[in-house]
């Protein structure tokens, strides 16, 4: 599976038949450092993710499985939203040296052997590093999961319904 | 399947109900000269691995699901076992 | 799934039988705010899109499962005309 942050919605009357109902998201790639990576793509959806949220989506013939019973035709879904992600070594140091320093900038630049985590709050998923070598996650990870809720609506209804969205902002192509 | 090594943990609480149960490693495939190839991603662990492990990673999604045993889920990379040793012939980098 | 331009067709006669009677496009990848990206793919057409539409494509195995291709040698299918695409 691979990270990614939605970035858009794409809507589509005329559609094969076996991609009825089903909602269709535009993801950026991220590394698990959040830089982008690649090029956006469109991936259906299995979690009802609201916009900017980090996601991971999965490739392949089994992005049509993870929406059994359905089977769109469908090579790329989105199938879990994060909450945290713990890296404790620098990846890319195969020795597992910590490089605490080498890591992009964030929220928690700085904080030496400080447990931060990548929460979903209402300003938006923040970096996280973390001195420490398996740390466990983060306690307050479920009430930042539903800081997040807040501040991301999800749309969890068909896509039958959000046909024409009501609220509308950044740009429109 | 490629060589890569365990970098981190990923949390997930809402996720594919066929992902509860086993951890979600952040792997960063490797070279056979252990630099980095390519960008990290995330694997579904079906042997207990850790930070800091080397492992074999299926990226094959039917070879994933057998290997942590849930046929039927959209899984298309997990941890399948650890590794030990690797040799090389001389010349192959 | 990609998004991409319809920028031509192909007619081919002699091919798989399984193919006959489908339309074949060429679509060229662009990316969500309209730019065009490098390259071109050959996408069998399950919506009947026309020249110059936006449409969304999917590649793999799963371009199979499109609607109409069931068991046909096909490894990219148009899968959806774009009425529109919202960028937060």
């Amino acid at each position: 599976m691979y990270l990614g942050r939605v970035v858009g919605r794409v809507w589509a009357t005329a559609k094969n038949a076996s991609l009825e109902g089903q909602r269709m998201l535009v993801i950026q790639p991220l590394t698990p450092e959040l830089r982008s990576t690649g090029k956006p793509l469109i991936c259906l959806d299995s979690t009802g993710a609201g916009a900017g949220e980090i996601i991971y989506w999965v490739r392949g013939r089994e992005a049509s499985i993870a929406l059994l019973p359905a089977e769109p035709a469908a090579d790329t879904t989105v199938v879990g939203i994060v909450d945290t992600i713990h890296l404790p070594t620098a990846p890319g140091v195969g020795t597992g040296e910590k490089g605490a320093e080498s890591r992009p900038a964030g929220a928690a630049a700085g904080e030496t052997g400080a447990q931060a985590a990548l929460e979903r709050t209402e300003a938006g998923p923040r970096i996280a590093q973390t001195g420490e070598a398996g740390a466990q996650s983060a306690p307050d990870g479920v009430p930042a999961a539903t800081n997040g809720t807040q501040a991301a609506p999800k749309d969890p209804a068909a896509p039958g319904a959000s046909r024409t969205p009501t609220h509308r902002k950044g740009r429109r192509c | 399947m490629l060589i890569a090594r365990v970098v981190g943990e990923l949390v997930a609480t809402q996720k594919h109900p066929s992902h509860e149960g086993r951890k979600l490693l952040v792997v960063q495939p490797l070279n056979l000269d252990g630099s980095n190839r390519g960008d990290a991603v995330i694997a579904l662990d079906a042997v207990d691995a850790g930070v800091g492990d080397r492992v074999l990673v299926a990226t094959e999604g039917f070879s994933a699901m057998t290997a942590v045993g849930r046929p039927n889920s959209p899984i298309d990379m997990a941890v399948i076992g650890f590794i030990d040793h690797i040799d090389l012939m001389p010349g192959v980098s | 799934m990609i998004l991409a331009r319809v920028v031509g067709t192909v007619v081919a006669t002699r091919k798989d039988p399984r193919l006959e009677g489908k339309t074949l496009l060429i679509i060229k990848p662009v990316s969500p705010d309209g730019k065009d990206e490098a390259g071109y793919i050959v996408s069998v057409d399950t919506v009947s899109a026309g020249y110059r539409e936006r449409v969304i494509a999917v590649s793999g195995s799963s371009a199979r499962m499109a609607a109409g291709c069931k068991d046909t040698p096909v490894d990219n299918a148009i899968v959806g005309i774009v009425d529109e695409v919202q960028l937060d």
